[in-house]
Formats: C-alpha cells, structure tokens, sequence
C-alpha cells in the first residue's frame, strides 16, 4: 500500500512534461496568436495537402521495401542454429548504434553527382545519373534507416515458428509457395504488424533524411513543422496544427495495424 | 530455389547496411578533402577531430547531458515501477498508456511539444533553453524505457519474498534494499544503459530544446552535415563504429562463455 506512493513523482512528471506538452500542441493548434480559439490553423493545412501526401506515399512505399526485403532476411536469420542467430542478429544491428546523421551523411557521400556510384559507373563510360536529390534518394535513406526495425520484430516472432510444422505442410504436399503463404505468413502476423508500424512511424515524420538526400524540392511533413518552430517561417499555431495531424495519422496507422495482430503483445 | 533466393537478398541487405559505412571508414584515412578521390593515407582527420573545440565540448556536454539524465531517470523511473506495479489493473493500465506515449510518438512530436512547454516557462520565469532544458526532455524520453524494463522484473518476483524477509524480522525498509532492490537489479540496470544509449544518440528531440548556447554532438554533427565536406565526420563515425563494435563483441564473447559455462555445470551436475 505505502509503495504506491514511490510512483508519484513519476505521474507529476509525466503530467508536466508528457501530458500538458500534448495537450499545450492541441490548445496552439486551435489559436490564434492572440489566443482567440479558430480552426485556421487546421484549415491552412489545405496549402500543405501535397506535402503531405508525399510523406505518407514515401513512407509507405518504403515501409512495403523494407517488408518485402525483411521477410526473407529474418527468415533466414530465425532457421540458423542458436549462436549464428545471434551473430547475424548483431550484424544487422549493429548499423543502428551508429548516429542515423551519420548514416545518411554516408549516403550523400554515395550519391553525389561526382560522388563514388556515378565515379564507378564512369569507369564503364556509363553516367553520370542524378542519383541524389530526388525522391528515389529520400525513400533509399528512409530504408537504410529504418530496415532493422522492420527485421526484429519479424526475427523475434518467426524464432518461434517451429520448424516441424513447416515439415509437416512438406510432408502433406504443400507447395514451397505455399508454406509462405500458408504458414509462415499467417504465423508472423505480429511480428509484421510491429514491423510496419516502427517502419512508417520515424518515416513519416523524418525531416532530416529529406532534407539531406532531397536537397530541398522533397520536403515532408516533419520538414515543415520544423521550420514552423525553428525555421524562417516561424508559426508555433500552424506547426501545432501539423503536428496534431501528423498525430492523428499516426494513431490510425498504429489501431489500423494493432488490431490485425494483437492476440499478444510484443514489446 | 528458395534457400537460394532469401541468401542473396540477405547478402545484399547486409551490403546494402555496410557499404556506407565501409566508405566513411575508408575515407576517414584519405589525404585529401575529397568524398571521391583517394589520393593517400593519412590521419590527418583524426588529429583535426581531436583538435576540433566544436566537437569536443559538444562531446562533452553529451556525456553530461547522457549520464545525469538516465542517472534522473533511473531514479524516478525505479520508484515508479515498484509503485506502478502495486496499483489496481485499470489505474496501472491507464499510467502504463501514458508512459508509452513518449516511445511511440514521433520523435519530432515530443520534441516540439515539449518546445512549447519550456516556450511557456521562459514566458512565466526566467527559464532559459540549455543545459536544463535537455535535461528535462531527457529524463522524459528516458524513464519510459526503465519502467518498460524493471515492470516484468517485479512482475517474475516471488512475492512471497519481502513477506519471508519481513516475518524473519527486517522491517520495511531493510526488506525493500535488502530484497526487492537486488531482485530487479538486472532490470535496473539494462534500463540505465539503454537510456544513457538514447539519450547520446537522441538527435530530434535535443535539436527542437537545445537553444541557442548548448549544443550535443548530434547536433554538432548535424551543422557540420550542412556545409557538406566535413572529413572529421568521417573520423568520428569510425572512432564511433569501431568503440561500439568492440563493446558488442567483448559483450557476446562474455555471453557465449557464460552460456558455455552454464551448460557444462549442467552437464556435470547430472553426471
């Protein structure tokens, strides 16, 4: 009964600094700078509609990559003997614990119209290509970014997938197509739900990546809720209004995606 | 066909993952400021780095910043779970909901909400953005992940633990330190590093509540990510590269070897 009480300077703090933080983008979202109430705010974002669609479509095109790439790889992974799992497991993560700045800065140094790509290709009279810049770029770097996200939680379910059931679906007939489809698929289903959600989530709000590989003329969402609070556009109310819609998409992606596979919970 | 299939995409994921890296490696040691043209071997880069005021007060500030906040944050973090975990299930589902909303908000989310917060304090008070302001966002972002990992400590502790302590004479408090803090210690204490992880790394969130006078080497990195050729860039992610690949492999040597040890105990105890 007395432990409880070891949890209320936790709640203070999250009221203070989670709670009132939320509720203090939804207040700018309906104000003006006078701080009258209004649905400006939420109606300027017309003006941005193709930004941000943009986002969304670049996200989920990559989201669908880094599925489609990830399934392979922690199948692969999950079917090694004990040890070698955790090697190859580490490989793949090892990139993550490199600053994501960093990473991207790496790609720039690829993509670069005299950059190392378009010099190798130079060496067969082929080129130069306009590799960066583009939105190409923007969605190769939220892949890079992100496919590890995308491989763990596929890996941590499909561990579990046993291998006798697979067997068994050899043993009755059952086409190598269709143990993907008929086995392997249905049992990661949460792991592919995790997936796509801690795939989509840091892509539709990246504003960094788009900045470093779109060289400006690829601008998402995060980019311009970005210069509403630092950059030259300065509008607190209009980038709450952002904000809160960027909150809400993400909300549906996450129900939209916990309800396809929330038999249990993964952490 | 399929084995064969799922190998190479596999090696072209993992290229894919380390090509990058390999060229920032390599071109860490080149002579020139090129990003294309390896003209010779030098450290240059890495004597420039270490010379560079920028990036080592910004080093410095991180590994401040990094170690009181998950230090908070461990803190506050281990009180709360032993609390949390004490509360009827709809009052430990509502707080457990809160506490996952700074890990699934977009970073960028959390970073300007809690912008307009500390926007508020500077009105009302004489708050400045700095080394306080990160450290508060820090905290914020950090103890979700130490309750996420002491909550299924407490959770697999026989309870029937502290109540034996109790009935042989320790008091509350003796059977608080002496029982419940070592039981969750592992969870304790992988909370912390993952924390003080987050928190070197967080480049979103810092960058929205830095301010003006404080910057952390995410944030150093990124202005000098802007003027475009920075060869000292190239030097510190190999410094950076190489430092967590030999924590990782010194980390999975010790487990190898503690799983190997396990197992012949095992062995010779059935023998």
């Amino acid at each position: 009964m007395k432990s409880k009480i070891l949890s209320i300077p936790y709640i203070i703090w999250m009221i203070i600094f989670t709670v009132i933080p939320l509720g203090l983008v939804i207040f700018f979202a309906f104000t003006t700078q006078s701080g009258e109430f209004t649905f400006s705010n939420i109606v300027a974002m017309n003006d941005y509609l193709d930004v941000l669609f943009r986002s969304i479509e670049f996200s989920v095109i990559a989201t669908i990559i880094c599925l489609i790439l990830g399934l392979p790889v922690s199948y692969l992974i999950s079917r090694l003997a004990r040890g070698k799992q955790g090697t190859m497991l580490m490989i793949v993560i090892l990139p993550m614990w490199i600053n994501f700045l960093l990473r991207t800065y790496a790609w720039m140094t690829l993509l670069e119209e005299n950059g190392l790509i378009n010099r190798f290709l130079g060496l067969f009279n082929v080129g130069p290509f306009n590799l960066i810049n583009n939105s190409g770029a923007v969605i190769l770097g939220m892949i890079y970014n992100y496919i590890p996200f995308m491989i763990l939680p596929l890996y941590s379910v499909m561990t579990k997938i046993d291998e006798s059931v697979v067997e068994a679906a050899q043993d009755l007939g059952c086409s190598g197509f269709h143990i993907i489809t008929r086995i392997i698929l249905p049992l990661s289903k949460q792991g592919i739900s995790t997936g796509i959600i801690t795939v989509f989530v840091p892509s539709v709000s990246t504003f960094i990546i788009s900045r470093m590989l779109g060289g400006g003329t690829n601008d998402l969402i995060g980019d311009i809720i970005e210069s509403q609070f630092l950059g030259n556009s300065y509008n607190p109310h209009l980038g709450s209004a952002m904000a809160l819609v960027l909150m809400v998409i993400v909300i549906l992606i996450m129900s939209l995606f916990n309800q396809f596979g929330s038999e249990e919970a993964v952490i | 066909m399929n084995k064969i299939l799922s190998r190479t995409i596999t090696s072209i994921v993992i290229a894919f993952l380390y090509i990058p890296i390999l060229v920032l490696i390599v071109f860490s040691f080149n002579a020139s400021k090129s990003r294309a043209n390896f003209t010779g071997f030098s450290l240059r880069w890495y004597e420039k780095l270490f010379h560079n005021d920028a990036i080592m007060t910004a080093l410095l500030n991180t590994i401040i910043i990094a170690i009181i906040s998950s230090l908070l944050a461990t803190v506050i973090g281990t009180a709360a779970a032993i609390g949390i975990n004490k509360m009827k299930p709809i009052t430990k589902a509502t707080i457990m909901n809160v506490t996952y909303i700074p890990i699934i908000n977009p970073e960028i989310i959390t970073g300007v909400s809690l912008m307009l917060l500390f926007r508020a304090f500077t009105v009302y008070s004489n708050f400045e953005f700095g080394f306080v302001s990160l450290i508060l966002a820090h905290i914020t972002f950090n103890i979700p992940y130490i309750i996420y990992s002491i909550i299924p400590k407490l959770r697999q502790m026989n309870p029937n633990l502290v109540e034996a302590a109790e009935d042989l004479g320790c008091n509350a408090r003796q059977a608080f330190f002496k029982i419940t803090i070592p039981e969750i210690m592992p969870g304790v204490l992988s909370g912390f590093l993952m924390a003080i992880t987050y928190s070197i790394d967080d480049f979103i969130v810092s960058y929205f509540n830095s301010g003006t006078t404080v910057e952390t080497l995410p944030i150093t990195i990124y202005s000098m990510t802007r003027k475009k050729v920075s060869p000292e860039i190239n030097a510190l992610s190999t410094i950076i590269f190489i430092v967590i690949l030999a924590i990782l492999i010194i980390r999975n040597i010790l487990s190898n070897y503690k799983l190997r040890k396990e197992k012949q105990e095992y062995l010779t105890s059935r023998s």
